[in-house]
């Protein structure tokens, strides 16, 4: 029986998640994800820039990958709302992850305001997956909004340090019935198994692929350390000891 | 003598200001901008309209049009 992600009625075999900001190309984009075999990809709405057209980002997309809008740029629930509401309209499908990020240095979401807009566009047929500080309160009531799943930060966006985290989100899967998505400071495959692990039902990366030397191979690798650490927390890890316990008894002829 | 200069009608495109010297449709717009159909969303007074009524919607004096595409990333406003 294979072991698939379910959100939205739809079932992922691939527990990678890509952004696609910061790739230095379109086509490189486009071949980390036909390497990693992502199936859900986040693009972002903004006025184009009529000087400087860049192609449709969306042409790069393969046939098959489930498209999420995200609302960057919204600084309350109002926003993202609006943000949702003319992605749909355009035709992207009804997946859309929140993010509410008044704060511009550290690119921290409002969970207050996340919490709002997730209850408005779950209501609205919305597929919501909502971007937060890793909170438990924040994830209840997002459950209770009606949200598909919960994507807690491990570190700041951009930030590649990892689970720093690491606690808050163990709590979160320990408690909340609902695919936890890490999601933001990932910087490297082995963080992302680290996450996998512990039980997170999926991770989101961009920077890391993004800007690595070789994005598809690193995208590949990201795979990887996905499936490593998701066959390893399925495996049922061995708990952490203090002392030592060791392998053989202690051979008693040598005394 | 008094030079009075005539702007137009005024239209918000994008967030700033533009004057059209007489109405004219959004399609017509977009080729005199010269912005490319495909992948483009245009909110017409908070309304996303489809492309095939850019030929027949006229633009008013006040009216408001966003032209968005998606794009890769996140965060930044």
């Amino acid at each position: 029986m294979k072991d698939l992600l379910t959100i939205g009625g739809k079932n992922l075999e691939n527990r990678l998640f890509l952004g696609t900001g910061k790739f230095s190309s379109h086509s490189l984009m486009e071949e980390a994800i036909r390497t990693s075999g992502v199936q859900v990809v986040t693009v972002a709405l903004r006025r184009i820039d009529f000087a400087s057209q860049e192609e449709d980002i969306l042409r790069y997309v393969p046939p098959g990958c489930i498209l999420m809008p995200n609302t960057s740029g919204a600084r309350n629930a109002e926003e993202a709302v609006r943000i949702a509401r003319v992605a749909k309209a355009a035709g992207a499908g009804n997946w859309i992850k929140i993010e509410v990020i008044p704060d511009q240095r550290y690119l921290l979401p409002d969970n207050m305001e996340t919490i709002r807009a997730t209850e408005i566009l779950a209501n609205d047929g919305f597929v919501v997956l909502p971007y937060m500080s890793p909170d438990l309160m924040a994830a209840r009531r997002l459950q209770d909004a009606g949200a598909a799943a919960v994507m807690p930060l491990g570190a700041p966006i951009g930030s590649n340090r990892g689970l720093q985290t690491k606690e808050m989100i163990r709590i979160l899967i320990d408690t909340i019935d609902l695919p936890i998505i890490v999601d933001a400071g990932i910087g490297r495959p082995s963080q992302a198994a680290e996450a996998m692990e512990m039980g997170a039902s999926a991770v989101l990366v961009n920077t890391a692929i993004a800007t690595a030397g070789d994005p598809a191979a690193m995208a590949l690798a990201f795979d990887h350390a996905v499936r490593a650490g998701r066959m390893a927390y399925l495996a049922g890890p061995a708990r952490e000891r203090q002392e030592a316990s060791a392998s053989s008894p202690l051979t008693g002829f040598l005394r | 003598m008094i030079e009075g200069k005539i702007q137009g009608m005024k239209i918000v495109l994008n967030g700033k200001e533009e004057y059209l010297d007489r109405p004219i449709t959004v399609e017509e717009l977009r080729a005199a901008k010269g912005w490319k159909a495909g992948g483009i969303v245009v909110e017409f007074n908070r309304q996303i309209i489809d492309r095939k009524d850019w030929a027949i919607t006229f633009l008013q004096e006040g009216d408001c049009l966003e032209v968005l595409s998606f794009v890769g990333g996140g965060c930044l406003p």
